[in-house]
């Protein structure tokens, strides 16, 4: 097998400081890669696949080390590699493309200056050369009018065609193996179909080996041959994307899929007809003139989950933050349990404000670090319910239990929870107030896939229980099918389309939400082929 | 308790011997009374005798014992410069946090005030306005706490923002809680970490600055023994080769070196939390 190019070997990372103790990043795992060959690294955050993708570089972050294993790259030995060996390898055969584009970019200096920048340092182009390469690289990435995009800076390009222009900077050199960290996760999803056709275009034409590292299943199914799994820095099992999809070996491959399909369960009689919010015609906005929010009407019954979906920009936060009165609406009604309800939040009563309650989307932030969980869940039984002393501590112990959390936590602080038990927090304390609806915005993109479904099952448990409603907003539309009953469609602001779940999702009829359904990738590995066959002009942007 | 033994245990050698200077002063200063040979106005020889074993550093301008005037006056600099810091923290930090809840106006009101505050070059500010008052304690403290609070609003101002836009605190305006729970319980806790660090380094500028004010004579009066005036009042003896002035000057320094040593070390460990596990 002459076509191997890459070979690591019982690879091991550690991290910690000097004299303390060691924590193993990655564990003995091993990675082979033939030419034109793409491996996707799969595995929830804390997994080492990030840690791994860097080590075929040669290279950990500050504060780890490669303790032991090899790296065997073309020849050369990376382990033992000189600097001035490596210097000459990374960035010319082995290429880096960043998750986000954003934060990876100068913003001070031209698209086409930063491309130039690698080749001409590495003496290997006149800059003259790569300026040219530059623009028929972005033509072949299939950007609009390369000669254009190339002299604009970061800040005047899209999100989608950043990335690209970042995938063209990794492929200037001409290397042997791309990695790709995360490259679509920071997109939304009707711009990450454009990349993800970018990414597996460049790798058929220029048949060059690739380590493509995400969290998303489906993603890595459409663009890599083989798969790994890792858990704990350890490889939980390596097969082809074909296997891995449809006959995974291990359990947690098989939840990792699982967690994707997650199907509504509830108890159909208890929706009721009756009307428990209804938005009507609601403008608002930040500044005066700019409208965030034009004419967007939406009604929730009670019982009832009702979701949002937008991209990034659509405004479907902004309506969450005029909903409860925090950014108040400059036009429409909001009407609540069929009383108009003042558009301050400063103006309504603490009744009003006892039954909405509103659930955030980075939990870390959510909580107060500084107070024990006794009394994150215990002030809004005081403050709404007058609750003191014995009687409030049993209520908070409840609502521990009902938030599947062991009675113990009660005298923990945040920062010594999960990321996934910090959001059940926030739950309790969203249902400590009895609410009758629960505002919940993107509760789940902060986290892991399997946690994340924890926490949908959860909602959904509490739902049945509670007879709760829910205003469910969110970009993930596989969220949406698992938990809604009505869905409501925002654009620039504006709703396009709203009606029952089923309805939208099956037979959509405005353009713009039968291509965010046509976005969303599929457990299927031809998807993305099949998609690109049927409409070309997504490509194009 | 035993998280106060441990914290000893990991500091550097360097915060430990801030430490040591500091406990020292303290100890020295609270318990003058106690240790000191001679009261604290006590004529006890001739003006300027030199170190001896009778005047362990000698007398000052008036034969008065340096060691029990430096002992009492560790007593009345530090315990001044504590109140004067602690009004100006508590005020600071209070209205710091209330101008960034508020908003709008109040805001206005007062970062405007403090602005026009702080365009006065803060020596000229203290000598206009004590010598408008007059020369006593309460006026003094209450000087330099108003030139402190200026720069301790500013930086509670800037930290609480930071802060406020949380969804912690988003969460706590939902629930409709009122301005004092969302200061009191939101905002000042997380803030105080920095602060503390910003506490240590307040006071030393306080501290220099009564020394400052009082070598102006416009500080604690005669014959209340303070570090500042010491040296003024003595400063004459340098023209006749003696050391007497170096002694309430070394004072000074080492106190104030001392506490930067600590507050050096807060402010490592106030920066290391930010990256660390919050």
């Amino acid at each position: 097998m002459n076509d191997i190019i890459l070979d690591i070997k019982d690879i091991e990372v550690e991290a910690g400081n000097v004299g303390e103790k060691q924590i193993t990043i990655v564990d003995k795992v091993d990675l082979t890669l033939r030419k034109g060959e793409v491996i996707g690294l799969i595995g929830e955050s804390g997994a080492g696949k990030s840690t791994l993708g860097l080590t075929v570089m040669g290279y950990c972050r500050p504060g780890c080390r490669i303790t032991s294993g090899s790296i065997q790259f073309r020849g050369h030995d990376l382990m033992n590699a000189s600097p001035k060996e490596m210097r000459e390898l990374r960035g010319v055969k082995i290429a880096y493309v960043a998750q986000s584009a954003a934060a990876s970019f100068n913003p001070a200096h031209k698209l086409i200056e930063q491309f130039v920048e690698g080749p001409h340092q590495h003496g290997i182009m006149t800059a003259r050369d790569a300026g040219k390469k530059c623009i028929d690289l972005y033509g072949k990435l299939k950007m609009p009018q390369p000669e254009v995009i190339a002299y604009r800076f970061p800040h005047q390009v899209s999100g989608g065609q950043l990335q690209r222009s970042m995938v063209a900077m990794a492929m200037a050199c001409n290397p042997d193996i791309i990695i790709f960290d995360e490259p679509t996760t920071a997109l939304d999803v009707t711009t990450q179909i454009e990349v993800l056709a970018t990414i597996k275009d460049v790798i058929r034409q220029f048949g060059m080996a690739g380590v493509y590292i995400t969290h998303d299943l489906a993603v890595v199914a459409q663009v890599a041959d083989r798969i790994k799994v890792m858990r704990y820095g350890k490889e939980v099992e390596e097969d082809t994307t074909e296997n891995i999809i449809n006959h995974p070996s291990q359990d947690y491959t098989r939840e990792l899929l699982a967690s994707r399909s997650l199907v509504r369960d509830r108890q159909v009689d208890n929706i009721e007809d009756d009307i428990l919010l209804s938005v009507e015609h609601v403008s608002a906005g930040y500044k005066r003139g700019e409208k965030i929010l034009n004419d967007v009407s939406v009604t929730v019954k009670k019982a009832q989950t009702v979701a949002v979906v937008g991209e990034s920009g659509s405004g479907k936060s902004t309506l969450a933050r005029v909903i409860t009165g925090l950014l108040p609406a400059w036009e429409g009604n909001i009407i609540f349990d069929h009383k108009r309800r003042d558009p301050d939040i400063k103006q309504r009563y603490r009744s009003t404000l006892k039954r909405m309650q509103m659930i955030y989307q980075m939990p870390d932030t959510a909580l107060n670090p500084t107070q024990k969980i006794e009394t994150i869940l215990g002030r809004p039984l005081t403050f709404y319910l007058n609750m003191k002393g014995a009687a409030r501590r049993k209520r908070v112990e409840e609502l521990l239990d009902m938030i599947e959390l062991p009675k113990n936590y009660i005298n923990r602080y945040p920062n010594q929870l999960s990321g996934g038990e910090k959001q059940r927090i926030c739950i309790a304390r969203s249902i400590a107030a009895e609410p009758e609806l629960v505002i919940c915005d993107e509760v789940t993109s902060a986290l892991d896939q399997i946690v994340a479904a924890g926490i949908l099952r959860l909602l959904q448990k509490l739902q049945n229980e509670l007879k709760l409603s829910y205003l469910f907003i969110t970009h993930d539309l596989d969220t949406v099918k698992a938990v809604a009953d009505e869905v409501v469609v925002m654009l620039n602001g504006r709703v396009v389309e709203s009606g029952l779940k089923d309805d939208i999702i099956h037979h959509p009829q405005h353009e713009y939400t039968k291509r965010l359904l046509d976005s969303v990738p599929l457990m299927d590995p031809t998807w993305l082929d099949k998609r690109l066959a049927s409409r070309v002009e997504l490509i194009a942007d | 308790m035993k998280t106060l033994w441990k914290n000893l245990k990991e500091m550097p050698l360097s915060a430990r011997i801030g430490l040591a200077i500091v406990v020292v002063n303290l100890l020295g200063g609270a318990l003058a009374p106690l240790v000191a040979p001679y009261g604290e106005n006590f004529i006890a020889g001739d003006f300027w005798e030199p170190a001896s074993s009778r005047f362990l550093l000698g007398t000052d301008q008036l034969g008065r014992d340096m060691l029990s005037r430096l002992l009492y006056g560790a007593r009345n600099t530090i315990s001044v410069a504590l109140i004067t810091t602690f009004l100006a923290f508590s005020s600071g930090m209070i209205l710091g946090s209330l101008a960034v809840v508020k908003g709008g106006w109040v805001d206005q009101i007062f970062s405007r005030v403090v602005d026009v505050l702080m365009a006065f070059p803060t020596l000229i500010l203290a000598l206009i306005v004590i010598s408008v008052m007059g020369t006593n304690t309460y006026v003094l403290v209450l000087t330099i706490a108003l030139i402190a609070f200026t720069r301790v609003f500013r930086l509670s101002r800037a930290l609480a923002m930071d802060v406020e836009v949380m969804e912690f605190v988003e969460a706590a305006r939902l629930r409709g809680e009122g301005s004092t729970w969302i200061i009191a319980r939101e905002i000042i806790p997380n803030i105080i970490p920095p602060l503390i660090a910003e506490f240590g380094l307040r006071f030393c500028f306080v501290f220099l600055f009564i020394s400052s004010l009082s070598f102006l004579g416009l500080g604690l009066q005669p014959p209340t023994a303070d570090w500042g005036s010491m040296v003024r009042e003595n400063a004459d003896a340098i023209s006749y080769g003696y050391l007497i002035p170096l002694f309430p000057a070394a004072a000074i320094a080492i106190l104030t070196v001392g506490v930067n040593l600590v507050v050096d070390h807060l402010l490592n460990k106030a920066a290391g939390n930010v990256h660390g596990d919050m």
